[in-house]
């Protein structure tokens, strides 16, 4: 025993710096999988409202830019109720019993207030939390395309899993046709995504548009994401098929959160089907 | 002593903050961000506690993931240098005792101050690009990413060093 706490005293320094590098290791491993980073992150109070306070004065620089893309999204919405409107009239007559309508999602507005996307494993904070709520894995859009799913949340901010991210993975389509892939990135070019598992059938051309196949509860499906850049095909399968996004993830103000009132029931089945 | 300990708590809160604040979004050609935190391991006082030392450059890795949401990669980094310290330093000036309370980096010459910056930087450098790739396909963009942000961490941090730190 005496020897043991002579060992401790004489090694003290030595076993200090040990057990620090082991928690910082263990918080390191804990962040390279997906469910399980809960201590470190910036959606905790301080540097959440750190960022909130840089970001209101950021913000004032980028009004302009942000005014024209509301604008943008404002005439892209006008078009779509121009379009409507034919349907309606022939609808006219069309009784909706609101005891039977269901309402699947539900969209929220959220300001992003920290944003990185030169590391290889990217998130973004956004100022909401689950006082407004907000909850786990939620989609993230704005009105270009896909930008994340949430991944932790305190009670007024949260992190978004970017898709600049490795542990991301996100079902998309071709538009012209159903076959799906995954979208991943290889941590390169941040503009510049890639789409992995295209079944070899499935004709790919260059300026193809990808949307998002709502094959998951998280996304609904539609939702933009980029176009073809270029595609290796070899040995008969589609080797990767770079994309280039619509959106410019290094600048992004105002996004968009998505609830999927009906994932808990989807959920529920999908579960009890695999027990099965 | 009291002088001592306000000066290296200004040094860590304003640090960190050019840190968080600034360099985070620098991007120089896309994708090179120096991490200039790391020069308040160089600038602490070389004392007889050196318990204290690890605890406080462990929370100064911790502060920084906090802010850029990379669970403890740099916390893991800045302690590792943090204890390789004095075994560089006194290879670099190739002695083994220390008049221990009046080291000043500015009485040393130019190039050791660098050669002991460049050896920690790099293994810093290192150390965060390998846990935030954890990968060994990644190697190659490992090794060139340690290489460029450590050319402009060094860079920035001696420039620093010279500019604020005074020679007394």
């Amino acid at each position: 025993m005496q020897q043991l706490i002579y060992f401790i005293k004489k090694f003290r320094y030595f076993l200090l710096f040990l057990v620090l590098e082991i928690i910082a290791l263990f918080f390191t491993i804990q962040h390279h999988s997906y469910h399980k980073s809960k201590f470190v992150s910036s959606a905790n109070f301080i540097s959440g409202g750190f960022y909130n306070k840089v970001n209101s004065i950021n913000e004032f620089f980028l009004l302009k830019r942000e005014n024209y893309i509301l604008i943008e999204e404002n005439v892209q919405l006008k078009n779509l109720l121009e379009n409507t409107k034919i349907k309606y009239i022939s609808e006219t007559f069309v009784i909706i019993d609101s005891s039977q309508y269901l309402q699947q999602y539900v969209y929220s507005v959220a300001k992003v207030i920290n944003n990185n996307f030169t590391k290889r494993n990217n998130t973004l904070t956004i100022n909401k939390g689950s006082k407004q709520g907000l909850s786990p894995d939620l989609g993230v859009v704005n009105s270009k395309g896909v930008i994340g799913v949430i991944k932790n949340i305190s009670s007024n901010y949260a992190t978004v899993l970017s898709i600049l991210n490795n542990n991301s993975r996100l079902n998309v389509r071709l538009k012209n046709s159903d076959y799906f892939g995954t979208l991943n990135w290889n941590g390169k070019d941040y503009n510049i995504l890639q789409v992995t598992d295209i079944p070899r059938q499935a004709i790919v051309k260059v300026g193809d548009t990808i949307i998002t196949g709502g094959k998951s509860a998280i996304f609904p499906e539609g939702i933009l994401v980029g176009t073809i850049k270029n595609f290796e095909f070899k040995n008969n399968q589609y080797q990767k098929i770079n994309i280039s996004l619509f959106n410019d993830m290094s600048t992004i103000g105002y996004v968009q959160v998505i609830n999927n009132l009906q994932k808990k029931e989807q959920k529920k089945l999908e579960l009890k089907t695999a027990n099965e | 002593m009291n002088n001592l300990v306000l000066s290296n708590s200004v040094r860590f809160i304003s640090l960190v903050l050019l840190q968080v604040l600034v360099l985070n979004h620098v991007n120089l050609f896309g994708y090179l961000n120096p991490m200039v935190y790391i020069t308040w391991i160089f600038l602490f006082p070389i004392k007889k506690n050196k318990s204290f030392f690890l605890i406080a450059s462990f929370f100064l890795g911790l502060t920084i993931d906090f802010f850029s949401d990379s669970g403890g990669i740099n916390a893991a980094a800045t302690l590792f240098i943090a204890f390789i310290r004095l075994p560089i330093l006194k290879a670099v000036l190739r002695r083994s005792d220390f008049d221990f309370l009046l080291f000043n980096l500015r009485t040393i010459s130019i190039d050791k101050i660098f050669l002991y910056v460049a050896t920690l930087t790099i293994t810093h450098h290192f150390i965060v690009f390998t846990l935030e790739y954890f990968s060994f396909n990644a190697f190659m963009t490992i090794i060139s990413n340690t290489f460029y942000t450590s050319i402009f961490t060094i860079l920035l941090s001696i420039l620093g060093v010279f500019l604020f730190v005074k020679k007394k």
